[in-house]
């Protein structure tokens, strides 16, 4: 019925500039745009996030065997970018590993674990005040307790961070869920060397933007002390001493090296 | 124009008055804060224990040194029998800062015959109240600050004629130094500019006028006032008055309406430190937003209460500079705990009922600019909140902000410093890795790990024929670790292992000394720990998680 052919082309659609209009959309999109109202996580892992940051408002999780490690990373540059972060509980989290982390520790309040009736009014209290506030709640959370936090941290663009222990303590599921897995040290021998980095396996799942998950292997830290992405050939040839120049020659300065003598 | 007399007045100063307070001024002991000695009895100080020094330093120079946390509210509480001991001398006794309080001179003066008797009689009284051994000074000049410096000749003098630093060393001399009136200009001259920073918190100011050359208070005196106000601006305008022994209040200092004292009823009367102490906190923000309203701060406060069968209490507290909501609360906080937690004499017989903070004497706020886009002072006054909130509910001790030290196990390099005592809208060094420089032999070196068990958790480590793996006195390991086994879970194989890292601490204690050695263990599952060996029992200290 419709013969595209023979239409006649009444006025050339304008072919649309699409630098001026991106220059356009910058212009007139707010300050603070809620997209863009994220928090800043070190580069690696800003990768593997949907917004490349935390985003201010949501819940997050790092789960698997280097929760605590994740969270301290991911909580790092906002401490050094001003802003305060809350630890509730958690009174074995390593604040050395912290600092090595590049948490500054100027910013972090240490709250002591509250009256479990007590718990939700501290937590909503530091959300109020710092932008990430560090958890792991020690019994479950009600879901009109949950919707209350979120509600919270959403209206004052808060972070709430849960620091390992199980999901399962959430009536609903966090917006982000970080989760460290497998992990290689490298460094340690039989009886010589040191702990000297670590390769882990994170994968970074949820809701809102981040529905496929996406994976990727970082050295957390690296043997240079800093997160940095693990190169291809380590990945495909996964050798118990990537570094075969420590292991030959053990760290003399950090332990004496135990040989058999007579 | 600027030609207002400062007033005569009577500084009374006990140096290292927090080792007093503390109740350990008779034996080598130290005060510190953030790492740092704030203050040494009199046998630390004859030691070579000095203000300022490292905690590590001053252990080395004297290793059975008693070491005690700094807490102000202590300290104010131990001075508060001092200050109302004189209430008999003079109708009005400031509190600058636990340890230091001042007098106007000019009534007790007449009263009792000039300055010298009064300043006599006031240091009679003030060993009285503090108990015997205490060393008190008092210099008398015009101006606080020129009688503050009087005071701590007087200590220098002290400690020059008893450099063992043996007892209270008034025997000799009466610790007292009287500035005749008008001697004040030339009595400052001659001091160094860093005396500034005893009554001002301008360090780079300071900095800048030592290096310009401007190194005693004569020399930044003989300036022009004017120049200096238009070149450093009103921290330097302050300075130079306090250089010329003028009165550093600015010349619009004044008595605000009496209006603006905020009061509070307590219901039921508060009888217990914790819950004053949240009343106070209140109070004052109350009373810093009023003035703050009116583009106000307070440098003099009066604190009142009143109990339940009638008693008043009174007390002036000053401060040099602007009084901030955190440092306001502080001082009415330490103010209720020295009245509550007083000695029987001092203590009211019932519950406080009623709480009033005047303003005794107010400047204009500096206004202070917030950032446009929610500056850091923005953030700071709801971090503040945000723990006076938790602080309310849980205690005060239930927020900490960690500090830093030197130390070999990871649970010994970082310990948690009540926010209570500490000032969080200013810098910390002691949260800074750079704060802790010295080396550590023994120490686990980097990376630290993630999960640091405050109780070690008791294991069994195993060789390869299941026999229990010890270390030898030498820091040799028995036999290589096979098996690690904790409570409740099945054994691990290790499969990877490095130490030992001995630690030899405490060695000069015998009550604190450990001989530890630790060890980093990867297990089968992947996952690192860190494990100490103390006496051949096996302890998991921490988790690389």
């Amino acid at each position: 019925m419709f013969d595209t052919g023979a239409v006649p082309v009444a006025a050339p659609v304008p072919v649309p500039d699409l630098a001026a209009l991106r220059l356009l959309g910058d212009r007139v999109r707010p300050l603070a745009g809620a997209g863009e109202r994220t928090l800043a996580v070190p580069p690696p892992l800003a990768d593997l996030l949907p917004h490349r940051g935390l985003q201010r408002g949501s819940t997050v999780a790092t789960t698997g065997t280097v929760a605590s490690t994740l969270a301290l990373a991911l909580a790092g540059p906002t401490t050094r970018a001003g802003s305060w972060a809350a630890v509730v509980g958690l009174h074995r989290l390593g604040l050395v590993a912290a600092a090595e982390l590049g948490v500054d520790l100027e910013r972090v309040l240490l709250v002591a674990e509250p009256a479990p009736d007590a718990w939700p009014a501290t937590v909503a209290a530091l959300l109020d005040a710092v932008d990430v506030v560090l958890v792991r709640p020690a019994r479950p959370v009600g879901v009109s307790v949950q919707r209350r936090l979120t509600a919270r941290a959403r209206d004052r663009g808060s972070v709430l961070l849960q620091v390992g222990g199980h999901l399962g303590a959430w009536a609903q599921a966090p917006d982000l869920v970080v989760a460290g897995t497998t992990a290689t040290w490298v460094g340690l021998g039989q009886g010589h060397g040191r702990l000297r980095g670590r390769q882990v396996e994170v994968a970074v799942s949820g809701r809102r933007g981040a529905d496929r998950p996406r994976r990727a292997l970082l050295w957390l830290p690296g043997p240079d002390g800093g997160l940095a992405p693990v190169e291809e050939p380590a990945r495909t040839s996964p050798h118990p001493h990537p570094s075969p120049r420590l292991a030959s020659h053990p760290d003399r300065s950090g332990s004496p090296v135990l040989r058999e003598v007579g | 124009m600027s030609a207002v007399e400062a007033t005569r007045t009577l500084v009374l100063h006990c140096p290292h008055w927090s080792v007093v307070a503390a109740g350990v001024a008779h034996e080598p002991a130290i005060v510190v804060r953030a790492n740092r000695v704030v203050a040494a009895s009199a046998a630390a100080r004859a030691a070579g224990i000095s203000v300022g020094l490292r905690r590590r330093e001053s252990q080395r120079r004297c290793p059975h040194v008693l070491v005690v946390d700094h807490d102000p509210g202590r300290d104010a509480r131990a001075f508060e029998p001092v200050a109302s001991s004189l209430d008999a001398v003079a109708p009005r006794v400031e509190v600058t800062r636990p340890g230091t309080l001042a007098i106007a001179t000019r009534g007790p003066s007449r009263y009792f015959g000039g300055d010298r008797a009064v300043a006599e009689r006031t240091a009679q009284m003030a060993v009285g109240a503090a108990g015997g051994g205490v060393e008190v000074c008092v210099g008398v000049a015009d101006g606080a600050f020129a009688a503050l410096l009087a005071a701590h000749r007087v200590h220098h003098r002290v400690e020059a004629a008893h450099p063992a630093g043996t007892g209270s060393g008034a025997g000799a001399q009466e610790p007292v130094l009287v500035v005749p009136p008008g001697a004040t200009p030339s009595f400052l001259a001659p001091h160094p500019v860093d005396v500034l920073l005893d009554v001002l918190d301008e360090p780079d100011l300071v900095d800048v006028w030592r290096r310009l050359g401007l190194r005693t208070l004569g020399r930044v005196a003989e300036l022009p006032a004017a120049d200096v106000l238009a070149r450093f601006g009103t921290p330097g305008a302050t300075a130079h008055r306090l250089a010329s022994g003028l009165d550093p209040r600015p010349l619009d200092a004044r008595r605000p309406a009496p209006e603006l004292a905020v009061s509070l009823e307590l219901d039921p009367p508060a009888d217990r430190v914790d819950r004053a102490a949240f009343a106070a906190k209140a109070l004052a923000d109350r009373l810093h937003a009023r003035l703050g309203a009116d583009g106000l701060a307070c440098t003099h406060v009066l604190v009142e209460a009143e109990t339940e069968h009638g008693e008043t209490l009174a007390r002036h507290w000053r401060h040099e500079g602007a009084l901030g909501a955190g440092a306001l609360a502080d001082r009415v906080r330490w103010q209720l705990d020295g009245w509550l937690t007083g000695s029987a004499g001092l203590r009211p017989t019932a519950g406080i009922a009623h709480l009033t903070l005047v303003p005794v004497e107010v400047v204009a706020a500096r206004g202070r600019q917030l950032g446009f886009w929610g500056g850091e002072t923005l953030v700071d006054e709801r971090i503040l909140r945000a723990v006076a909130r938790v602080q309310g509910t849980a205690g005060l001790d239930a927020v900490a902000v960690p500090e830093l030290r030197g130390g070999r196990g990871p649970a010994d390099r970082v310990v948690r410093v009540s926010a209570a005592t500490v000032d969080l809208t200013s810098p910390r060094p002691a949260a800074r890795p750079t704060s802790v420089a010295e080396p550590w032999p023994g120490q686990i070196p980097a990376p630290a790990p993630a999960t640091v068990l405050e109780d070690p958790e008791p294991v069994d480590v195993v060789d390869a024929g299941g026999r229990p793996v010890g270390v030898t006195g030498r820091a040799e390991v028995t036999a290589a670790p096979a098996r690690l086994a904790r409570a409740g879970r099945a054994p691990e194989a290790i499969t990877g292992w490095a130490g030992p890292w001995p630690a030899d601490e405490h060695w000069w204690d015998p009550t604190r000394h450990r001989r530890r050695a630790r060890f980093q263990v990867l297990d089968a599952s992947g996952t690192a720990h860190l494990l100490a060996v103390e006496a051949g029992r096996w302890w998991l200290e921490a988790t690389y998680d």
